[in-house]
């Protein structure tokens, strides 16, 4: 009796498959690291895996969570030795030594398919050497996200240009809060300035060109973007102290309005409902243009999933990773995890910030940057995001770190 | 008269190589284990370090000889000797434990009721984990919750940000240190003036030594190992401070509280890390800065133990 009903299972399962790929019959382990343990990630991907275990009932499916920070020096381990069979990772330049030391599988024939359609927005961010290495889930818009109520008290409306921008900060100071919270203490926070600034002066290629080591950095383009970053600093637009900060120690100047603004990613969001701020208190808009004429450039990281070259089970992560970039998936996940879908005919969330972030980042008509440290080569980003830190508390040593960021670009290039 | 009986001692069984060396065998058996790790865990690293130091590489792909080009780099690197300056600071400030191990020791031993119970109040940052500490004074020390800044207030001194200003930030992590490595050097006092012979207390008072030349010439002589011993963890503490820069900083602001322990983890380990020569390289040197005085330490105690 048993026999014949998993035979006729079985068959079931043999026809289905030859409609639908993505049920084929999968068996043995399948190890998932995956590299956050925050509420709402950890939820996203626990569904994922949930949905997909239940089309493959065979599968052992095994998630083990890595904590976000924790991910980033551990993945040289467990690439080398007792790798999992899909791990969770970043997408741009941050994948290259990874894949230049052979240790991430090339994916590039899931890309052929239906899938590389779907998600063409964020392929080239997954393209190193013409071939892609991983499959995105999410991604989300950078901006500026302030205290409309603030905003309404002082009768101001979010800037569209840079001459606004600083008036705006202006009537803020006068009113005695600063314009922008931040806390640089892991110093990514200054990247992003640093990105929007250099973006909005100089425009996407020019930033892509520097970050991939192209132009130098004692070049006077990049003392152009600096001077527009001293405009602020010299009107005390930053709060005051903020190397000693993280940036959720920065969070309370927003929420308690001794600050206005936080050029932040959309993951702000959640802390500020948190913290008891209502969607009438908090509003967001794109960073203004700088250079008029310039196509709008945003910053939108995505987050990915890889296979490990050396991983055991790679027909079922091959499956997963398909599942993981379907249009129900992405809807799902990240409804959950309050961010942007990247396959195009997923549906987006309705609130209010994921809303502005897919209307802002569909008309991104200058491109789409990862973020700093994601652009620019590990050792540039590191050595780059201090010397922004340093300008912000000591604007005069400009010289000094554009020319020790220099040398260090001398140095990849040498390598 | 019975005849005298003659005990023959036994004849000496036929002995083995382990019966007749045993005596000089089971002291290197029982330091077998000990050797062994020492040597994979110690000193291979030691020679694998020079190796690495040799080689461009970045932890995964292939490594490429270089000869010395590491070190050339190393000596153009502003950050390098903003790290080997800072761990000057450590070395010379932490040394501070020492005299304020003493004070602490001296005052703690009395007769009083209840003196345990203060004694290891005082010792109780030394049982702590560096990383609790270190997080701790960071709390302390932020300027918009930490408790300093009200403090301060009160003495009418202006706001302060120790960890965000460059020219603060190694002295109030050195400080944070210093809370532990006090504790630890008034343990060893503690201990040493234990065995402080009171008879020559009395002797010396009988002659009128009181107050600091009681101190200087009768106590201290005394608590000379004491001493060599509070020297030598407090200097090997102050070179390999690592977990306090990470824990505190991150070596920042701009890496201005860089030390060489934690530079070498930053250039080889971190999340941007990817130098695995570089950080050998740096590595090196701590090594050969530590030898002097190991070196030093070592000499000392041969001397001290033909002495004897």
């Amino acid at each position: 009796m048993q026999f014949t009903l998993k035979s006729a299972a079985a068959a079931l399962a043999m026809t289905t498959a030859l409609a639908v790929p993505a049920s084929a019959e999968l068996t043995g382990d399948l190890r998932i690291f995956f590299n956050d343990q925050n509420p709402a990630p950890r939820a996203a991907i626990e569904g994922m895996v949930e949905r997909f275990q239940e089309m493959h009932p065979d599968l052992n499916i095994e998630l083990t969570l890595i904590d976000r920070e924790a991910n980033k020096t551990q993945i040289r381990n467990y690439l080398t030795a007792n790798a999992p069979d899909v791990n969770g990772w970043y997408a741009g330049n941050r994948m290259r030594p990874y894949v230049n030391a052979g240790l991430f599988e090339d994916v590039s024939d899931l890309w052929d398919g239906p899938m590389g359609e779907e998600l063409a927005s964020t392929r080239p961010a997954l393209t190193l050497d013409g071939k892609q290495w991983g499959v995105p889930y999410t991604y989300y818009q950078w901006g500026i996200y302030y205290r409309s109520d603030i905003y309404e008290e002082l009768g101001l409306t979010p800037a569209t240009t840079w001459e606004e921008e600083i008036a705006n900060c202006q009537a803020i100071l006068d009113s005695g809060r600063k314009c922008y919270t931040i806390g640089t203490r892991f110093l990514w926070t200054a990247g992003g300035w640093f990105d929007y600034l250099n973006l909005r002066t100089h425009g996407y290629d020019f930033h892509m060109a520097l970050t991939a080591n192209e132009i130098p950095w004692t070049d006077d383009r990049v003392r152009e973007t600096f001077d527009n970053w001293r405009t602020l600093i010299d009107m005390g637009a930053f709060i005051d102290n903020h190397t000693a900060y993280t940036w959720q120690e920065a969070q309370p100047y927003l929420v308690n309005g001794q600050a206005a603004a936080y050029l932040m990613g959309n993951f702000l969001v959640e802390p500020l409902r948190d913290a008891g701020l209502t969607d009438d208190q908090v509003g967001f808009y794109q960073f203004p243009e700088i250079t008029p004429g310039i196509p709008m450039a945003e910053d939108a990281p995505t987050d990915t999933l890889h296979i490990p070259a050396q991983a055991q089970n790679k027909e079922a992560a091959r499956e997963f990773l398909l599942y993981v970039a379907s249009a129900e998936n992405q809807t799902i996940a990240n409804e959950v995890l309050g961010q942007l879908p990247i396959n195009s005919n997923a549906t987006v969330a309705d609130d209010k910030f994921i809303q502005a972030g897919f209307e802002m980042l569909s008309n991104a008509t200058g491109g789409i940057a990862q973020f700093f440290d994601r652009d620019a080569d590990a050792e540039m980003a590191s050595a780059g995001m201090e010397g922004f830190q340093e300008f912000m508390v000591m604007p005069d040593n400009l010289d000094a770190i554009l020319n020790r960021l220099e040398s260090v670009r001398q140095r990849i290039l040498e390598d | 008269m019975a005849a005298p009986i003659i005990t023959e001692p036994a004849p000496p069984p036929a002995r083995g190589y382990w019966r007749s060396n045993q005596m000089k065998l089971a002291p290197w058996l029982f330091l077998a284990p000990g050797i062994v790790f020492f040597a994979i865990y110690v000193i291979f690293p030691i020679f694998q370090s020079f190796h690495i130091s040799l080689y461009r590489w970045d932890g995964l792909g292939e490594a490429r000889y270089i000869g010395m080009q590491n070190y050339e780099r190393l000596f153009d690197d502003p950050a390098f000797y903003t790290s080997l300056w800072n761990n000057v600071r450590w070395l010379v400030l932490y040394l501070l434990a020492i005299p304020g191990g003493l004070f602490i020791a001296l005052f703690l031993n009395q007769q009083v009721r209840g003196i345990r119970l203060y004694k290891s109040l005082f010792f109780f940052p030394f049982v702590i984990s560096q990383v609790v500490v270190g997080l701790v004074f960071a709390w302390f020390y932020n300027p918009s919750i930490g408790l300093l800044n009200p403090i301060l207030g009160l003495f009418g001194a202006g706001p302060v940000n120790i960890l965000g200003n460059p020219n603060t930030v190694t002295y109030g992590i050195i400080a944070a240190g210093l809370w532990p490595q006090v504790a630890y050097c008034m343990i060893l006092y503690l201990t040493g003036l234990n065995a402080v012979d009171p008879e020559q207390v009395e002797a010396a008072r009988l002659d009128g030594a009181k107050g600091w030349r009681m101190l200087w010439y009768v106590i201290l002589p005394q608590l000379r190992p004491a001493t060599f011993i509070a020297v030598v963890v407090t200097v090997i503490g102050a070179l390999r401070s690592f977990d306090m820069v990470s824990v505190m900083t991150s070596g920042g602001p701009f890496g201005s509280s860089r030390v060489l322990a934690y530079y070498m983890f930053e250039v080889s380990l971190s999340e941007y890390g990817f130098r695995m020569g570089y950080g050998a390289a740096i590595a090196v040197i701590l090594f050969l800065i530590m030898l002097v005085y190991i070196a030093f330490f070592l000499w000392r105690m041969w001397r001290e133990e033909r002495g004897v």
